[in-house]
């Protein structure tokens, strides 16, 4: 079946018949190329959002505090609710909960250091933060559990703190004067995401110790291990049942405690995402079954065109597979070629696009929000695509092959 | 060889139909030379072709070397054909974007003969018909006379029993008709059976028998010994006209 002979055969009638064949390919390179246009916005498009997403743990849950709105075991509504050290372990114990760390926020707190000074936000916190939050360390290391024990007097500086304050000078293993306490700094951080790095990270021990004098908490970050939607709300219940427990509160007080669960949003937000996949592959879809109607169409004249021919190879013994074989090999060829084409032109516009984009992202791509990122589609699929157009090309020439093939030789010999 | 036996064939033309062949019964042995006559829509055509096994029939049977010719797949039709037949038309029936070797060694590609092999079979047939050097020339830049003997050149290369020719000098100018004529002779000499269906009588006359249609019926027979008497009522009608 694969003769050299059989694509002799196809190539001349591709010789002789060109304009046709083109507009032929073309409407099914157009439709392929659609496609990949839209699979490569679709990419980017949940790319960008799922780096935004990235920002901070995508399982990331922050819990605060507020005032309760039901009143409760004979108590009133309105009762302000406050976090202390051992809420945090009461989370921790939570099954389902990773890494926990509560923080205590100190706004306007004055760093000094030599005659530079500033007041800058410091979050006191426990070490697991760096993980909820994603935290970069530039230089040196962040907070550490024998800092929380000892209590040490440590600080790690946004990286806009340190250059106001050290400007080019090494600021490692110096000391900055908080609240006119010497603190040595450990590390330099950067928020991803964030153009603004003005925050100064402290163990919690410390801090209340020196500052607070208290166990007190403004809230809690934690992370959560969930695969699905449920199971993500059913950690979140258990979580809030053990603090109402504790806090005596009602445990579908809404007001009592507030919290956010980032997973939730991420599980819903990349359910969109697979909705619109599906849509742009309808599309798609749509926009090549079009050029594989056309493809069919051009075929039927084709085997019009070549009734006689036909009817002659059928006289001296042809059998009908072989003539179904001729023309679907032919359709076949023609949509794979120009689908081909149209893959090729589609994925290598959607790359140009990814190289511009990087280009202009610059030195510093993990800082600042895109939601816009990687339009290009993957190998995966563009194998499938390409299967995709070779099924196409066979669809397309089965109806009018199968025309051909019934054809009476006396019939086509007697067309003129 | 060729058994038929009370065939009849019509063509539905529309609400009503045509009943073209009425009954024929035919035999014709291995190496006949034999050529059917009859006027327009005498049915010869019909005959032909369902000799061929390019068109069935409605009744009656038809053997052809044994076997029995009726209700066949498509497949097994198409490789008796291949084997068994080979066809000579009248407008020469070449496929147009394949040169003469290319168009001569179609029969063997569907015989699955290797490439090469084929060509090469292909121009021994040309050489024999003296088409050597228009081997690789396409059909348009060739004259009638060598397209024609290009088909036979075709038609002989599957080595078949039979030759059918329709109105195989139809297109031809005398001289090309009577070469074209020789070749059969030749072929038929060979062992081959030829038919041919021809409306011109010196054509008939070169046969070794003539079977004439009327009317979907087949009206008379004349043999190698009654040649003679059909030349001259021939020539008597010649006169006459």
């Amino acid at each position: 079946m694969f003769d050299i002979d059989i694509w002799q055969e196809i190539l001349a009638t591709i010789k002789k018949n060109k304009m046709r064949t083109f507009l032929t390919g073309f409407s099914v390179a157009w439709g392929i190329f659609m496609l990949m246009i839209l699979l490569g916005s679709g990419n980017g498009l949940s790319n960008g959002v799922a780096a935004n997403f990235m920002n901070d743990a995508v399982n990331a849950m922050w819990i605060w505090t507020g005032e309760t709105t039901i009143p409760y075991q004979g108590m009133k509504s309105g009762r302000p609710i406050q976090f202390h050290n051992e809420d945090q372990e009461i989370v921790k114990k939570v099954s389902g909960v990773g890494v926990s760390s509560g923080r205590y926020f100190m706004g306007n707190t004055r760093y000094s250091y030599n005659k530079e000074s500033g007041e800058y936000t410091t979050i006191t916190c426990h070490p697991e933060l760096k993980e909820v939050e994603n935290l970069i360390i530039k230089e040196g290391r962040f907070i550490n559990k024998i800092d929380i024990l000892q209590k040490r007097k440590v600080v790690v500086l946004g990286t806009d703190i340190k250059q106001a304050l050290f400007k080019d000078s090494t600021a490692l293993g110096e000391y900055v004067n908080i609240n006119n306490v010497p603190f040595k700094v450990v590390g330099i951080s950067t928020e991803p995401g964030s153009t603004r790095n003005r925050n100064a990270f402290m163990p919690v021990s410390t801090a209340q110790m020196i500052f607070s004098g208290s166990n007190r908490l403004h809230n809690l970050a934690l992370t959560i291990n969930a695969e699905t939607l449920e199971e993500s709300q059913a950690i979140e219940d258990q979580i809030r049942n053990s603090l109402a427990r504790q806090h005596k509160f009602d445990p579908k007080d809404e007001g009592a405690i507030g919290l956010y669960n980032k997973l939730e949003n991420y599980i819903q937000t990349m359910k969109i995402f697979q909705a619109i996949k599906i849509f742009i592959w309808i599309i798609g879809i749509g926009t090549l079954i079009a050029g594989i109607v056309g493809v069919s169409n051009i075929m039927l004249i084709v085997v019009k065109e070549r009734t006689k021919e036909i009817g002659i190879r059928k006289a001296i013994g042809a059998s009908p597979s072989s003539v179904i074989g001729l023309i679907m090999l032919e359709s076949i060829l023609i949509t794979t070629i120009a689908g081909y084409i149209g893959l090729v032109l589609g994925t290598g516009l959607m790359e140009l696009i990814n190289y511009f984009m990087v280009q202009s992202a610059g030195a510093t791509p993990d800082q600042g929000e895109s939601i816009f990122m990687n339009p290009t589609v993957d190998f995966n699929i563009a194998v499938a695509s390409t299967l995709l157009l070779i099924i196409a090309g066979a669809i397309a020439g089965y109806i009018p092959a199968k025309r051909a093939a019934s054809i009476k030789p006396i019939v086509a010999l007697r067309d003129e | 060889m060729i058994r038929l036996n009370n065939i009849h064939k019509s063509y539905e033309m529309g609400s009503s139909s045509l009943h073209v062949l009425k009954g024929i019964d035919l035999h014709i042995e291995q190496g006949d030379f034999v050529s059917i006559m009859g006027s327009s829509g005498s049915g010869k055509s019909t005959l032909l072709n369902i000799l061929g096994m390019l068109d069935n029939y409605d009744n009656g049977s038809y053997h052809l070397s044994g076997n029995l010719i009726a209700n066949m797949s498509e497949k097994k039709a198409a490789k008796l054909r291949n084997e068994l037949v080979g066809f000579v038309f009248q407008s020469f029936n070449l496929i147009s974007f394949k040169n003469a070797m290319e168009n001569v060694a179609l029969p063997l590609y569907y015989k699955g003969v290797p490439r090469k092999k084929r060509n090469l079979i292909a121009m021994e047939y040309l050489e024999k018909l003296g088409l050597k050097e228009w081997a690789n020339h396409m059909p348009n830049e060739m004259s009638g006379g060598q397209k024609q003997r290009v088909a036979i050149a075709r038609a002989l290369i599957s080595k078949p029993k039979i030759i059918l020719a329709d109105e195989p000098t139809g297109a031809l100018d005398s001289a090309n008709s009577y070469e074209v004529m020789d070749i059969l002779r030749e072929i038929n000499d060979d062992g081959i059976t030829v038919i041919i269906v021809t409306h011109e009588h010196d054509i008939a006359a070169m046969t070794s028998q003539i079977i004439r249609l009327n009317d979907g019926r087949i009206h008379e027979i004349i043999r190698n010994g009654e040649l003679k008497k059909f030349q001259k009522s021939y020539i008597h009608g010649l006169e006459t006209a």
